[in-house]
């Protein structure tokens, strides 16, 4: 795997750091001055930001390796490194991150308490980063469950009535898959030492080792529980809506927008790279389980009666999506699985958003109390029209692309679960088309008649989502073009290791997507 | 002409962090009965230099043993190698942390004086006696040291029923479990003819040499199994592992704060250091005999603490269901009978005990005056109204749940890797699983501080923070995050405590 390093500064290490002591400065500032605690906030996680979109220009296109490495040695004693690193896969994810924070911050006050709030979810911040760009197996455990920490407390201290439960369950849930996953993490790196010869937690070397097969699967699932409670797939995931539904605004957008793809990004970094065989093994059942999760949730969102837990069901949905692309085993679908994550951060974060903004002008959330607001304020309608119908995946905004991609790269591998998965898109439609008009459309009565039409502020705060929104479904290519070399290394990484050949998408040729795949390889050949 | 009788050869200095707190504890006594009350906080800060004095003193028998030294001592009746050195400071630290929480405890309840003090010193004397053993004799002299110094300790605020009783059942029944080791040491010198641990000279007998050289004839082959059943009843006792546990939760809510925070920290290390000296170090031999025994015990230790700890109102009660929880971890790393096992165990014990002292010194102060306010009621409302107190609560419960970038989070992780190093699987899932368990509880505490509202009846009273007590409580806060973030120094002491098997 080629590695480039390709500059002395540690940037990653800063990229946790930042933020990490943004929480510290947060929590020390004295409270008299709220405004300024919120500032210096907001400023911690827009350099951090800056920092990711920094990155996004300095990385290195079509190179499928780690870039901006930093490797050093932190528990020696145990074989376990401070390894760095981003590649196409965890680019986005890393640069998502870095807007979603701010946007979250800003666009949602929470109800009490700023302060620890803020520092909160700076801390959040630091965790997330850290988890989506480390390298070795204790250091992404480590934030791995670092994160549920301040998630533990913004929802039990800043969420809605059932917010403790919530929390609780969250917490529990996610510990229990996570517990079993450091046991695997822990027998890998031993079992790997009788091929290394060496007892090491670095992800780029444990790969090399060879398992045997029987044990391989077994330690697969310890790693799949863990993920698979995260993302969450069915039927793990009576979580989340209760999280979800209790969380404050805030917590809900980083919670949906990114959280949640630490169990997909998990898959496909970790599980698939160091246990390819099993992840072949155990593909019919997390295809089945993806395409369950995609019409139960879709299912499920159409009944429910509030406006958050249906977004919350959605995510299911969403979420099962892009584990179908995962587990079809073809470039395009993993790559649509990937730009999938991106994707549905993007439009659920701005989905919750949105409605959080609807309870802040309503105090309810119930659908049956909204009505007719389209006619009070129609900008606030547009824009989550544009919101929905990204999330519907509708031609020409993001959603479409990564779900198209999937589509087409799993219809390849996996014909009948696509088949039924596509019906999901349908009832997408259906769930958010229907919550739409009755919320939106009708006369307003007495209550809605005062619904406060999209402020300044709140327009400024949505409008980087907008445009995300519009620019990935019109023109995916850069994405594409960064995020597809690094698919190729796992594919192939995949094919090397079982012997697996990955059907070449013969019917779909001259396609735009194809014409990128056969670009990506053209560059390979040279 | 009678032979005179040739004593043994004595090293001064390797002894002196045990004749350190001996001399401490004694000028404390008999300068306080001779002189009037000394001047507030003196009797905690003489204490506190004594134990920091040998704390340091064993941190210099470590670097002579590094230099070659040999480690036995006294006829090789104590073994006072890198290992006894570690529990050494491991103890020393505990008696530390809980003096500073003591001092103003003990005005606070109005019964300043020396005696606890120099209690806490004799005590740490046995544990430190425990960890050096090499004679069963001389360790069950340590455990008695130990032990009775902590029943006077757990009685010894008079004025409490609670703690009287404590002292008590504590005393009752850990007079029983005494008296099951030293049956258990007579049964194993019947069958062996030695209690000797392990010596470094080839010619002379000891339990190691005996069992791995000579097979042992049926007939004392059950008398040599009775002795190992009876002295794990006594030392299972001491580390509160299940089924011989049900006197930690009582002994642990009745006992003044401070105390139970010595309780858990020192007593437990020392109860731990003696059972791998004698498991790992001198019947590894007959492991094939007690493995499957301490399997037992193990897992069920590990589920009972979580599980028992989940259903209790009471914060002191909880956190001694979860010490039994966490007896089950380091048992994990004596079960496995390894050096990664040992080096996990002795983390562990090092962690834990500063853990401990963090926690119950948060409860010492939480449970303002007359040591009574230890229900999760009490806690509500404590993030508004201390926000620094309640946050150093929620990092030392957190760590041990065994989140990561805390010391807790490296100890849990050092056992698993040695239960796993070993291949014992099932130890490790379960032991997992049952930190979820437990990570339950700890959230409640931690729900009760931050998220539940604040009781709406009378307004309590306001938790004080005295100096002493909040220098302890940082201590062990920097130490519980300095060893999460870099954890590799402490690790590779830890490595390098382990005793040379195999003699």
């Amino acid at each position: 795997m080629p590695h480039t390093s390709s500059l002395q500064f540690p940037i990653l290490t800063v990229l946790i750091l930042v933020p990490a002591v943004g929480a510290a400065v947060v929590a020390l500032l004295s409270n008299r001055r709220p405004e300024f605690v919120k500032l210096a906030a907001v400023g911690f996680s827009v350099v951090t930001g800056g920092m990711t979109l920094w990155m996004l220009r300095a990385f290195e296109t079509g190179e499928g390796g780690y870039q901006f490495v930093s490797k050093h040695q932190w528990v020696p004693e145990w074989g376990i490194g401070w390894h760095l690193g981003l590649d196409g896969i965890s680019l986005f994810l890393v640069v998502l991150t870095g807007i979603l924070f701010p946007i979250a911050m800003l666009g949602a006050d929470p109800h009490h308490d700023k302060k620890p709030y803020l520092a909160w979810m700076l801390l959040l911040e630091a965790g997330m980063l850290g988890a989506f760009v480390s390298l070795d197996l204790f250091l992404f455990f480590a934030f791995f469950e670092l994160v549920l920490v301040p998630m533990y407390f913004l929802i039990g201290g800043w969420g809605y009535d059932q917010r403790v439960y919530a929390a609780l369950k969250f917490f529990i849930y996610t510990m229990v898959g996570s517990a079993l996953m450091l046991v695997g993490i822990i027998t890998t790196a031993f079992l790997a030492r009788q091929s290394l010869g060496y007892l090491t937690f670095d992800l780029l070397e444990l790969q090399q080792a060879s398992f045997a097969t029987n044990t391989a699967r077994w330690l697969f699932l310890a790693f799949a529980l863990a993920f698979a409670v995260k993302v969450p797939v069915f039927p793990l995931h009576t979580w989340l809506p209760d999280a979800h539904t209790q969380a404050p605004t805030g917590g809900s957008v980083i919670l949906a927008g990114v959280m949640l793809k630490l169990g997909t990004y998990g898959f496909l970094r970790f599980a698939f790279t160091l246990f390819p065989e099993a992840a072949r093994y155990f593909r019919p059942l997390f295809l089945t389980l993806a395409v369950i999760g995609i019409t139960y949730g879709a299912i499920a969102a159409t009944m429910q009666k509030d406006l958050k837990r249906l977004v919350a069901y959605s995510s299911v949905a969403h979420l099962g999506f892009i584990v179908l692309g995962s587990f079809a085993f073809t470039t395009q679908a993993v790559t649509g699985g990937v730009l999938q994550m991106i994707n549905h951060g993007v439009s659920t974060g701005a989905l919750f958003l949105m409605v959080g903004m609807i309870y802040d002008r309503r105090h309810t959330r119930q659908i049956a109390e909204l009505t007719g607001i389209q006619a009070v304020a129609p900008i606030f309608a547009a824009v989550f029209t544009l919101v929905m119908l990204s999330s519907i995946g509708v031609p020409g905004l993001n959603g479409f692309v990564g779900e198209f991609l999937v589509l087409i790269g799993s219809f390849l591998t996996a014909r009948w679960w696509t088949v039924i998965a596509a019906t999901g898109v349908i009832i997408a439609a259906l769930y958010l088309l229907w919550a739409y008009q009755r919320v939106f459309h009708g006369e307003p009565d007495e209550a809605n008649k005062s619904f406060r039409e999209l402020s300044w502020s709140e327009g400024l705060v949505m409008l980087p989502l907008l445009g995300l929104i519009v620019f990935c479904g019109v023109y995916p290519k850069p994405m594409l073009d960064r995020i597809q070399p690094s698919v190729t290394v796992l594919m192939t990484h995949i094919e090397e290791k079982t012997g697996y050949v990955e059907p070449q998408p013969a019917l779909f040729e001259g396609g735009e997507e194809h014409a990128v795949e056969a670009d990506a390889h053209a560059e390979e050949g040279e | 002409m009678p032979t005179e009788f040739a004593g043994p050869s004595i090293d001064w200095w390797a002894l002196s962090p045990m004749l350190t707190l001996l001399g401490g504890a004694l000028v404390l006594l008999v300068s306080a009965a001779l002189t009037p009350r000394w001047p507030r906080g003196l009797y905690a800060a003489f204490s506190a230099t004594v134990a920091g004095a040998a704390g340091v003193l064993a941190a210099f028998v470590w670097d002579d043993i590094s230099d070659g030294r040999s480690p036995f001592l006294v006829a090789d009746t104590l073994r006072f190698d890198r290992f006894a050195a570690f529990v050494a400071i491991t103890i020393c630290i505990a008696i530390l942390g809980a003096t500073l929480l003591a001092d103003d405890f003990l005005r606070r309840e109005g019964y300043d004086g020396p005696e606890v003090y120099a209690l806490f010193l004799c005590s740490g004397i046995g544990g430190i006696v425990m960890g050096a053993a090499n004679d069963l004799v001389v360790l069950f002299l340590g455990l008695e040291t130990l032990s009775i110094a902590l029943y006077v300790l757990a009685a010894s605020n008079r004025r409490r029923t609670e703690s009287q009783e404590a002292g008590l059942k504590y005393f009752i029944l850990g007079g029983f479990s005494s008296a099951f080791f030293l049956y258990g040491v007579a049964l194993i010198y019947g069958a062996l003819g030695t209690t000797r641990l392990t010596s470094a000279n080839p010619a002379q007998d000891s339990i190691f040499r005996t069992l791995s050289e000579t097979i042992i004839v049926d007939n004392s082959k059950a008398l040599l199994l009775a002795g190992i059943a009876l002295l794990l009843v006594g030392l299972a006792f001491k580390m509160a592992a299940v089924p011989f546990h049900s006197w930690a939760p009582d002994v642990y809510q009745g006992s003044p704060s401070p105390i139970t925070a010595f309780m858990a920290s020192a007593s437990k290390a020392a109860a731990f250091a003696a059972t791998l000296r004698i498991l790992d170090y001198a019947l590894p031999a007959r492991q094939d005999d007690w493995k499957p025994v301490l399997w037992v015990i193990t897992i069920a230790t590990l589920a009972v603490g979580a599980i028992m700890a989940v259903v209790q109102t009471n914060v002191k009660r909880m956190l001694a269901y979860s010490s039994i929880n966490h007896a089950g971890f380091i048992l994990l790393g004596v079960t496995v009978v390894s050096d990664k096992g040992t080096s996990g165990a002795l983390f562990y014990l090092m962690a834990y005990a500063v853990l401990v002292i963090g926690t119950f010194g948060v409860v010492t102060l939480v449970g303002r005056d007359g040591d009574s306010a230890h229900e999760l009621e009490d806690y509500r409302g404590l993030g508004k109204q201390r926000p620094a107190l309640a946050l150093a609560l929620t990092v030392f419960l957190l760590a041990q749940a065994g989140v990561p970038l805390t010391s807790g989070f490296v100890a849990k992780f050092g056992v698993i890797l040695a239960a796993v190093d070993s291949k014992a699987y099932p130890l490790a899932i379960v032991a997992m699983l049952t930190a979820v368990v437990s990570a339950f509880l700890y959230l409640r505490i931690i729900v009760s501080m931050f998220l539940a509202d604040a009781p709406e009846t009378a307004p309590v009273e306001r938790v004080r923070i005295p100096l002493s007590a909040g220098v302890a409580i940082s201590l062990a806060l920097g130490f519980t995050l300095v060893v999460g973030f870099l954890p590799g120094w402490l690790v590779s002491l830890a490595q390098d405590a382990v005793p040379l098997a195999g003699r």
